[in-house]
């Protein structure tokens, strides 16, 4: 499996680019695909945007938006979350059928479906005289 | 017990913004500061311990806790004696336990969380909802808490 993970890391003052944060995720292997689960509390169906360069996926989730409004009129009397968007690049085997992903959001975890390709599924080989 | 309260209402070391990016280190923080929490409940707190604010507007205190990918049925919510307690599980798809993992970054199992309230409430009329993963608990504040204009009058 060469689903390889892409962290990326931020350097000198960042005043210049959103900041990001990495969601914790997990990659399953089934016969048929490889499932991976990204936690993304507090974004929703809209927010979420995934992208597909070459065999490099990006996922983004926004979430900042809808909560800098909602904080705007209250006071923080305890903070432990950060006010920032998700973001994670992963890099694809080949074996993944791209053409095929599909991914949905629920309660804040996104699942990914990546399909094999249909060459390298296991399979029975019949034997032949 | 009175001990243990007060660590529950902990200064927010951790609301600056240069602390973004450090998630792993909070996680762990908030981790051992709950710890003797959980030792009260008479369990072992096994390790996550989800972040949670408190916000404060004229009518309200709400609370949220990021706890992604949760059952509605599997998340308990608590106003007792002034303190907010939230605790609940997340439970492994069974579908998915016979698949090979690759990579298992995420928490699964319980969590709880509690933080003293800075202000009375209306325990009865305490609400929560749970959408996207982030639990929200709004809770009116009692009248005597809100905030009031003295008028000034003439001498």
């Amino acid at each position: 499996m060469n689903t390889q993970v892409k962290t990326e890391r931020h350097h000198g003052t960042g005043l210049e680019e959103p900041k990001y944060m990495v969601p914790k995720v997990d990659i399953f292997e089934t016969g048929d695909e490889y499932l991976l689960q990204a936690d993304m509390p507090g974004v929703g169906k809209d927010g979420i945007q995934i992208s597909l360069d070459s065999n490099e996926l990006t996922i983004v989730g926004h979430r900042t938006a809808s909560r800098e409004k909602a904080a705007a009129s209250c006071t923080y009397l305890h903070r432990e979350s950060a006010p920032v968007n998700f973001r994670r690049a992963f890099v694809l085997d080949p074996i993944i059928d791209t053409n095929r992903i599909t991914a949905e959001m629920d309660q804040g975890v996104l699942t990914v479906h990546l399909p094999k390709a249909e060459k390298v599924k296991p399979r029975l080989i019949p034997v032949t005289d | 017990m009175l001990m243990t309260l007060t660590t529950l209402n902990r200064p927010s070391l951790w609301t600056s913004r240069a602390f973004g990016e450090f998630g792993d280190l909070q996680d762990e923080i908030n981790r051992l500061l709950d710890e003797p929490l959980a030792e009260l409940h008479g369990e072992f707190f096994t390790g996550w311990a989800p972040p949670m604010d408190l916000v404060e507007d004229a009518d309200n205190l709400v609370a949220t806790l990021e706890v992604p990918g949760l059952k509605k049925e599997d998340i308990q919510v608590r106003v007792e004696d002034g303190v907010l307690s939230i605790s609940g599980e997340r439970k492994q798809d069974e579908k998915l336990e016979k698949a090979q993992a690759h990579r298992t970054e995420r928490f699964y199992g319980k969590f709880h969380r509690a933080i003293c309230l800075p202000k009375p409430v209306k325990v009865d009329a305490v609400k929560a909802t749970y959408r996207d993963g982030v639990l929200t608990v709004t809770m009116p504040k009692t009248e005597e808490a809100k905030p009031k204009q003295i008028e000034v009058r003439m001498g």
